[in-house]
C-alpha cells in the first residue's frame, strides 16, 4: 500500500457499509497501522445515505479525520453514487454495483478508474445475501492492499468467532465471501 | 483502590467517547451525572456498562441544568465527579459552571462541540470555544483544555481531574464530535505506571464533628451584600487564578524558528494544520504551527515572540472568530499581518490550509 | 399491525404532501399520532388558525409535516414557546407536541407551570418510553427492568424511581376546566377523539388541555412488528392506563 490510503464507503442502512469500515479499520489497528475511521451521522441520519470515512496509514498519525477526495470510493447504491461525486478527482478509483440501475449518467466522468462489479449479483446467487458486505470487504483490500487476506480473516475471526464457533459453515462462507470481492476487483484492476 | 479497572498500559482502538469513560475509570472518578445529548452520549453509555462493575455510580438526571449542579455537589462532598454535554446542553450547564468558578468548586465537565447557534447539527464544530472559555456571567476563572486526537482525550481527561483539585478551578475537557465519534488508536494506562498520582480529593461539607462546637460550620455561599464585598472575592479568584496560570499553561509549535507563515488553530484542526506544515515544507515553503492546548489559560507569553517574528499569521478555526477573538486579544499592539479561515460548523482538511498559505507568500 | 395499516391509505387533509412519504422509521408511532392530530384538525375546520410547535426528539422531524405555520423549539421548551404565542395571539390554536423526554425530564418544569396556570393551549406527549432520537437512552418513563443504552442492567426503581405518570400529575394539578387524557397509537380512532375534546377545549377558551400518547419506537426497541405491538398494547398498558381523566362538562351536541 502507499504511505496513507483514504477510503469512502457508502450505502444504504441495511448493506453494512459502517461495519466493513470496521472491521477493516480495527484488522489494520492489529497490524501496527494507524488507521482513523469516522461514520456520517446526524439528525436525519434514518433513511439516509450511510458514509464511512476511513483512512490508513503505513506508520504516521492520520490528519484530519474527514477528507477532500479519496483514493478509492466505493458506492452500493444509486444515492450513494451520486451522494459520492463529490470525494471523487484524477486519482480516484470508483467503484460501484453493477446491479444498481439508472446510474449510467452519475458516474464520476474524471476519476482514474471507474470499476462496476457484480457483488449485490454474486452476494444472492452464489452465496448469500448476508455476507454481501464481506464481499465489498475483498473487494476493498484487494483495491488497497490495507491490510492482508491473513489479517482480514483474522479480523473477521475476532469478530464472528463465536459464531463461527456454531457453526463452522459461516466461517467457510465469510471466507468465500472475501476471497470473491477480491476476484471480482482483480481483473479490473 | 483494590480493583484497578486498568491494568499496567494497552494499546486500543476505539471512539473518543470510550476513551473518555475510561480516562474517568482510570482516575478514579466516583461518580458521573449527565443527560443524553449527540455526540456525547457514548460517554454514559460506556460509563452505565464499566461504572457498576468498579463500584462506581450514575445518575441520569432530567436535564443538564440538574447534571451541571448535581456534578457540583457531588464534588463538594468530596468526590471525584464530572458531566459530559454539548450544544445546547453547554448553554444550559452554564449556570452550574458559574457557581463552581464563584466557589472554587473543582467540577470536571467534558464537552464534544456540535454546530451551532441553536439545535443546530450534532455533528461537529468550534463553536463553543467563547461559551466553554468565558460562558455565564463570570469572568472565564476555568482551565480549558482543546485536545486533538484519543491519546489528549485520554491523557487531559486524566489530568484534568489533578488540575481541578490541585488548584480548585472548574475544569473543562473541550473535545467535539469528530473526536467523540471516530476510532483510532490509543493506549490507555493506570495513571501510576507513568508516575501519575491523583490529587487526594477532600470534603467541603459534612466533615466530622458537631459543628459549633468541635469545628466551625461550613457555610459556603456565592452571594454577595455590597459591591465592595464582591469585588474582594472577586480580585482574589482572579489572582489566585493568574498565580496558577504559569504552573498550567500549555502550546505546543512545530518549525516556527524560521516560518514565514504561522498557522494558528487549536483542538482537532491542529491534525490538519501539522499535515499542512509538513506538505508545505515539502514544497519548500517556510510553514510554522502554534497551537495552544489550554485555552484558557492561554499561552499568550510563548505565542507573542512567534508572532512577532513570523511575516504572517493564519488563524484556522471552524468557528467564525471565536479562537481569534482569543489569539488577536493575546496580540495586541503586533502588526503581523493576519489572515483567516473561518468555517464554522464544518471540518477544515490540509488542502485548503495548504492552498491558502500558499496564497499568502 | 392490523390497526395501522386499516387506516393507511388516507392522508389527512392538513398534511403537507410535498413532504411526504415522512421522515419517521417505519413502524414508528409519530407518524400515527401526527395522523390522528390531522384528522382532528381536519374535522374541526382548524387549520389555518392552528400553529403547531414541535421539539426536539424525533418530534422534530414534523417541522414541516403539516400545512400550518410551525415552529420548531428546543428540546423540552416547546412548551412555553407554544404559551407565549397563546399569549401573543389568543384567537391562533396553539399545539405543543414533544417526546416524554421533552415533556416529562427537560421540559417538566414548564409542563408543571403552563398546568397549574390552566393556559389555553394543548400538550401532547409521545410516550415511546426512551429516548428516541438520541438512541435509545433512559426517560422518566422507562418501564422497571427494562433495558437501554443508560441502564444497561435494567432499569432498578430503587435508584432511579418508578415511569412518570403525565397525565395523572397535570390532572392533580389542573382546575376542572382542564382536558387530561391518555390514548394510544393502538386506537387511533379514540385517540383523535381525544385530540378532538382538548383542541375543543382549548377553542372554547376553557384552560389547558393535556394528552399523552402511547407510542412506538421500534428501532431503538429493537423490535419487529408484532414485539413492537405487544409491547404498546400489553406492557405498557401495565403502568400507563389508556383513558380520559379530567373531561370538561360536555357543551353542545357532543
Ligand atoms: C438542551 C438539550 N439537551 C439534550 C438534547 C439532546 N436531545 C435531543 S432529542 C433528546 C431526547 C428525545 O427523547 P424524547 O423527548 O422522548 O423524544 P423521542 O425522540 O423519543 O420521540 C435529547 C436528550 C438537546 N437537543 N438539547
Ligand atoms: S428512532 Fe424511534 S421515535 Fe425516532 S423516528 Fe425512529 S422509531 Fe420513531
Ligand atoms: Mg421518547
Amino acid at each position: 500500500m502507499s504511505k496513507l490510503v483514504k477510503i469512502a464507503l457508502a450505502g444504504e442502512g441495511g448493506q453494512g457499509v459502517q461495519s466493513v469500515a470496521e472491521i477493516i479499520t480495527e484488522a489494520a489497528n492489529e497490524e501496527g497501522k494507524e488507521a482513523l475511521y469516522i461514520p456520517n451521522f446526524g439528525v436525519e441520519q434514518r433513511g439516509g445515505v450511510s458514509i464511512a470515512f476511513v483512512q490508513i496509514s503505513e506508520k504516521e498519525k492520520v490528519g484530519s479525520p474527514k477528507f477532500e477526495k479519496a483514493d478509492i470510493v466505493i458506492a452500493l447504491s444509486d444515492r450513494a453514487v451520486r451522494r459520492c461525486a463529490q470525494y471523487v478527482d484524477g486519482n480516484t478509483v470508483f467503484v460501484y454495483d453493477t446491479a444498481i440501475e439508472g446510474v449510467e449518467d452519475d458516474l464520476p466522468k474524471g476519476a482514474k478508474k471507474v470499476i462496476g462489479i457484480p457483488a449485490i449479483e454474486t452476494a444472492k446467487n452464489e452465496l448469500h445475501p448476508r455476507v454481501f458486505n464481506i464481499i465489498i470487504m475483498g473487494a476493498v483490500i484487494r483495491s488497497t492492499h490495507v491490510v492482508s487476506e491473513d489479517q482480514a480473516k483474522k479480523a473477521l475471526e475476532d469478530r464472528l468467532g463465536y459464531k463461527f464457533e456454531q457453526d463452522p459453515k459461516l466461517r467457510e462462507l465469510n471466507y468465500r465471501a472475501l476471497e470473491r470481492g477480491m476476484q471480482l476487483v482483480e481483473s479490473q484492476l | 483502590m483494590a480493583d484497578k479497572p486498568i491494568q499496567g498500559e494497552k494499546r486500543m482502538f476505539m471512539t473518543g467517547n470510550e476513551v473518555c469513560a475510561y480516562a474517568a475509570l482510570a482516575a478514579n472518578v466516583d461518580v458521573m451525572y449527565g443527560y443524553p445529548i449527540t455526540p456525547q452520549n457514548e460517554i454514559m453509555h460506556y460509563w452505565t456498562r464499566l461504572a457498576p462493575k468498579h463500584n462506581r455510580t450514575f445518575l441520569q438526571t432530567e436535564d443538564e441544568i440538574s447534571a451541571g449542579f448535581t456534578t457540583c455537589g457531588g464534588v463538594m462532598s468530596g468526590k471525584r465527579c464530572f458531566t459530559a454535554t454539548a450544544g445546547p446542553g453547554n448553554t444550559l450547564m452554564q449556570e452550574a459552571m458559574s457557581m463552581a468558578e464563584m466557589m472554587r468548586i473543582p467540577a470536571v465537565f467534558i464537552i464534544q462541540q456540535r454546530g451551532g447557534p441553536s439545535t443546530a447539527t450534532v455533528i461537529y464544530s468550534q463553536q463553543e470555544v467563547t461559551m466553554t472559555c468565558f460562558g455565564a456571567n463570570g469572568e472565564g476563572l476555568r482551565v480549558v483544555y482543546s485536545t486533538s486526537s484519543h491519546q489528549e482525550l485520554f491523557d487531559y481527561t486524566i489530568k484534568s481531574f489533578n488540575v481541578a483539585w490541585k488548584y480548585r478551578f472548574p475544569t473543562f475537557v473541550l473535545g467535539d464530535g469528530y473526536q467523540a465519534k471516530m476510532r483510532e488508536s490509543v493506549t490507555i494506562y493506570d495513571p501510576e505506571v507513568r508516575g501519575i498520582k491523583m490529587v487526594d480529593t477532600y470534603p467541603l461539607v459534612g466533615l466530622p464533628g458537631m459543628p459549633g462546637v468541635d469545628r466551625d460550620p461550613a457555610h459556603l455561599r456565592n452571594t454577595y451584600n455590597t459591591e465592595e464585598e464582591l469585588y474582594e472575592v472577586v480580585k482574589d479568584l482572579v489572582d489566585a487564578y493568574e498565580k496558577m496560570a504559569p504552573e498550567i499553561v500549555e502550546h505546543s509549535t512545530m518549525e516556527c524558528d524560521d516560518a514565514d507563515v504561522v498557522i494558528l488553530c487549536h483542538g482537532i484542526v491542529s491534525r490538519a494544520a501539522i499535515e499542512a506544515v509538513r506538505n508545505l515544507r515539502a514544497a519548500g515553503v517556510k510553514a510554522g504551527f502554534f497551537r495552544p492546548i489550554t485555552l484558557r489559560p492561554f499561552a499568550k507569553d510563548a505565542l507573542r515572540p512567534i508572532a512577532e517574528k513570523a511575516k504572517k499569521l493564519l488563524i484556522v478555526e471552524s468557528s467564525q472568530g471565536q479562537f481569534a477573538k482569543i489569539v488577536t486579544d493575546a496580540l495586541y499592539g503586533l502588526t503581523t499581518p493576519m489572515e483567516t479561515i473561518f468555517k464554522p460548523g464544518l471540518g477544515i482538511t490540509s488542502d485548503e490550509i495548504v492552498n491558502k498559505v500558499k496564497a499568502m507568500i | 399491525m392490523t390497526v395501522a395499516t386499516v387506516l393507511e391509505p388516507k392522508m389527512p387533509k392538513c398534511w403537507r404532501q410535498e413532504t411526504k412519504p415522512h421522515k419517521f422509521c417505519p413502524g414508528c408511532g409519530h407518524g400515527d399520532i401526527l395522523k390522528a392530530l390531522g384528522t382532528a384538525i381536519d374535522e374541526l375546520g382548524i387549520q389555518d388558525r392552528v400553529v403547531f410547535g414541535c421539539d426536539i426528539g424525533c418530534s422534530l422531524l414534523s417541522w414541516d409535516l403539516f400545512n400550518c405555520d410551525s415552529i420548531q423549539t428546543h428540546h423540552g421548551r416547546t412548551t412555553p414557546v407554544m404559551t407565549g404565542v397563546k399569549r401573543a395571539r389568543p384567537d391562533r390554536i396553539c399545539i405543543a407536541y414533544m417526546g416524554d423526554g421533552g415533556g416529562y425530564a427537560i421540559g417538566s418544569q414548564h409542563l408543571v407551570n403552563a398546568a397549574s396556570r390552566n393556559e389555553k393551549i394543548l400538550v401532547i406527549v409521545a410516550n415511546n418510553v426512551q429516548y428516541g432520537m438520541t438512541g435509545g437512552q433512559m426517560a422518566p418513563t422507562t418501564l422497571p427492568g427494562m433495558k437501554t443504552e443508560t441502564s444497561p442492567y435494567g432499569r432498578d426503581p430503587e435508584s432511579t424511581g418508578n415511569p412518570t405518570l403525565g397525565p395523572e400529575m397535570v390532572a392533580a394539578i389542573t382546575p376542572a376546566s382542564a382536558y387530561v387524557a391518555r390514548g394510544t397509537m393502538a386506537n387511533l380512532r379514540q385517540l383523535t377523539q381525544m385530540f378532538k375534546k382538548a383542541l375543543q377545549n382549548q377553542i372554547d377558551g376553557n384552560g389547558f388541555s393535556f394528552v399523552e400518547a402511547l407510542s412506538a419506537c421500534p428501532t431503538n426497541w429493537r423490535t419487529n412488528a408484532a414485539k413492537t405491538w405487544e409491547f404498546v398494547e400489553k406492557e405498557m398498558t401495565k403502568y400507563f392506563k389508556v383513558g380520559e381523566l379530567k373531561a370538561p362538562a360536555k357543551k353542545e351536541g357532543q
